[in-house]
């Protein structure tokens, strides 16, 4: 069972990492996108993570709901949308428990990807943070049906997402503004996958 | 990088705050960045709010006021504004008619607007429709690339779309209305220079001395192409051509904008403007209206885009209204 605290250790852990990542995540949106990724990242999860101290939550659908929100109303150009629904969804999905088994966090973190797709329509390929995310969250699928344990399957997924924002650099990219400069889009690593990357290690190292 | 600015962090909000002396008849809230008409709501007329990244001024915030819009959210320099400011701008401008979001675009800006608009119906039950401007024809509209950037048609259609709600149209016919606009018009854009981001503090992109880049973006995206530097007729051909080849304007008058980036003087601007006509003429295409200016900017870039819309009597008549506000004012 994933605990609310190690839940909330996964938060800032990721919030540390976009941190640590900040320059790297501008300067791959610099070369294909407005060069704020970064910046954008680090001052949502900051807030999100001060916002979770301001007014702590007991239940994991409240702290990822209040994730969610803080980087909708926090982040703005498209990652700010993006982030804010994945975790909005995942915490209605967690709904009101203090512990997630973890075929619970898988389906969660599955209906977070959903709420992704359904804000930004992306398909495999695209050059998007979903060709990070849903690789990974089918090697967690896949790797709990086949009866590992959560923390094998996060490092699974890890490797996953890892593979997927690899895979983004020679993608031509299909969406946002990257997409304006058509072939010039290929060979830089898509920000989003790389910022995906780091959510999918950060739960790795924090859970299970 | 030398700017009129204190921190760079306080562009914005600063900027806002100068609005605000400036025009006693807006009412400008500083904590959610939204400028409102000062009598908004207004009872029983539909409500216009637009918005974006900063730094395209007078664009939006300089467009609302009487026969424009009611409220416009200011985001950070050249990034969206987020559903909170939205949310707000929305409820201040609904007077029982409905709201209007009038949306660039841009991925971010869409995404924000369409969680606003979700946001404000679950919350308060106000009636909300968007319409997306997408008349950069230096994009290619297809399903590889976002679609086409929202530009210089914007300043036109909240002028129009502003008049229609405030003839008292429905929220359903002003909306169809906005779309029309967007339908008819298309825009083309370039750039001399390079804009500077306050935050960033260097330009945004390199360009040679001798270069300029052709079909730019407003936040200093790349164009089709770059080419070295050309008279004004020359650039005027380059900036019509693929206008008149995206769509047929031969058949109703036209309103003709030539829109200045930030850095170009109405000069060049009025001497573009001669070599556009021109080009027009010869193209058998009619101009009804103009309207020569920096309207829709991008920060200190130099340079200028051109828009045309296909124009019937019902859109000449709701050009011709009064409009009241900072950035474009006339019969008021």
């Amino acid at each position: 069972m994933t605990t609310q605290q190690e839940l909330l250790a996964w938060v800032r852990e990721f919030a540390r990492q976009v941190t640590e990542h900040r320059d790297e995540l501008t300067a791959l949106d610099s070369a294909i996108g407005d060069a704020d990724h970064g910046a954008n990242m680090a001052r949502g999860m900051g807030a999100a993570v001060e916002a979770l101290h301001a007014d702590p939550q007991t239940t994991a659908g409240g702290v990822f709901k209040k994730v969610g929100m803080t980087l909708v109303s926090k982040v703005g150009g498209a990652s700010g949308p993006l982030y804010g629904t994945l975790f909005l969804r995942f915490g209605t999905a967690a709904g009101e428990v203090t512990e997630l088994d973890p075929a619970g966090f898988a389906k969660a973190f599955r209906a977070g990807l959903e709420g992704v797709v359904a804000r930004g329509r992306p398909e495999a390929g695209d050059k998007t943070m979903y060709d990070a995310l849903a690789p990974a969250l089918d090697a967690l699928d896949e790797s709990l049906a086949g009866g590992a344990s959560l923390g094998d399957a996060l490092r699974a997924a890890s490797a996953a997402a890892d593979a997927g924002r690899d895979a983004t650099i020679p993608m031509l990219a299909r969406k946002g503004r990257a997409s304006y400069l058509g072939e010039r889009s290929v060979g830089h690593q898509d920000p989003g996958a790389t910022s995906v990357a780091l959510l999918v290690a950060a739960a790795a190292a924090t859970l299970g | 990088m030398k700017k009129l600015i204190n921190d760079p962090a306080d562009v914005v909000v600063e900027a806002l705050r100068g609005m605000a002396a400036a025009h006693p008849g807006l009412r400008v809230d500083l904590e959610n960045r939204v400028v409102f008409r000062g009598d908004a709501p207004v009872r029983g007329k539909v409500g216009l709010v637009s918005g974006g990244g900063s730094g395209h001024e007078p664009m939006h915030g300089g467009f609302v006021g009487r026969g424009m819009l009611d409220a416009a959210c200011a985001g950070e320099v050249f990034t969206s504004p987020v559903p909170d400011q939205m949310v707000a701008a929305t409820e201040g401008v609904d007077g029982g008619a409905g709201v209007l979001h009038i949306v660039k675009n841009y991925t971010g800006d869409v995404m924000n607007f369409d969680m606003a608009a979700e946001l404000t119906s679950a919350k308060t039950g106000v009636e909300v429709q968007a319409v997306v401007v997408d008349d950069d024809v230096a994009v290619q509209d297809s399903l590889y690339t976002a679609g086409r950037r929202g530009v210089g048609t914007t300043v036109l259609l909240e002028k129009i779309v502003g008049a229609a709600a405030e003839q008292g149209r429905s929220l359903a016919e002003v909306a169809g209305v906005a779309r029309k606009v967007n339908e008819r018009g298309r825009s083309m854009g370039m750039a001399l220079t390079s804009c500077t981001v306050p935050a960033a503090g260097r330009p945004t992109f390199d360009l040679p001395d001798d270069e300029m880049e052709i079909g730019i973006g407003i936040h200093g995206e790349p164009g089709r192409r770059r080419v070295p530097i050309a008279p004004a007729k020359d650039i005027a051909e380059m900036l019509v051509e693929p206008i008149l080849a995206d769509a047929d304007f031969t058949a109703e008058p036209v309103i003709c904008f030539v829109n200045g980036m930030g850095a170009s003087p109405l000069l060049e601007l009025y001497l573009m403007y001669g070599e556009v006509a021109g080009l027009l003429e010869k193209a058998g295409v009619r101009i009804a209206r103009s309207l020569v200016g920096s309207y829709i900017t991008s920060l200190d870039m130099a340079g200028c885009s051109v828009t045309l819309l296909r124009a019937d009597d019902d859109l000449l008549g709701l050009w011709d209204a009064p409009v009241d506000t900072p950035g474009l004012r006339w019969g008021a």
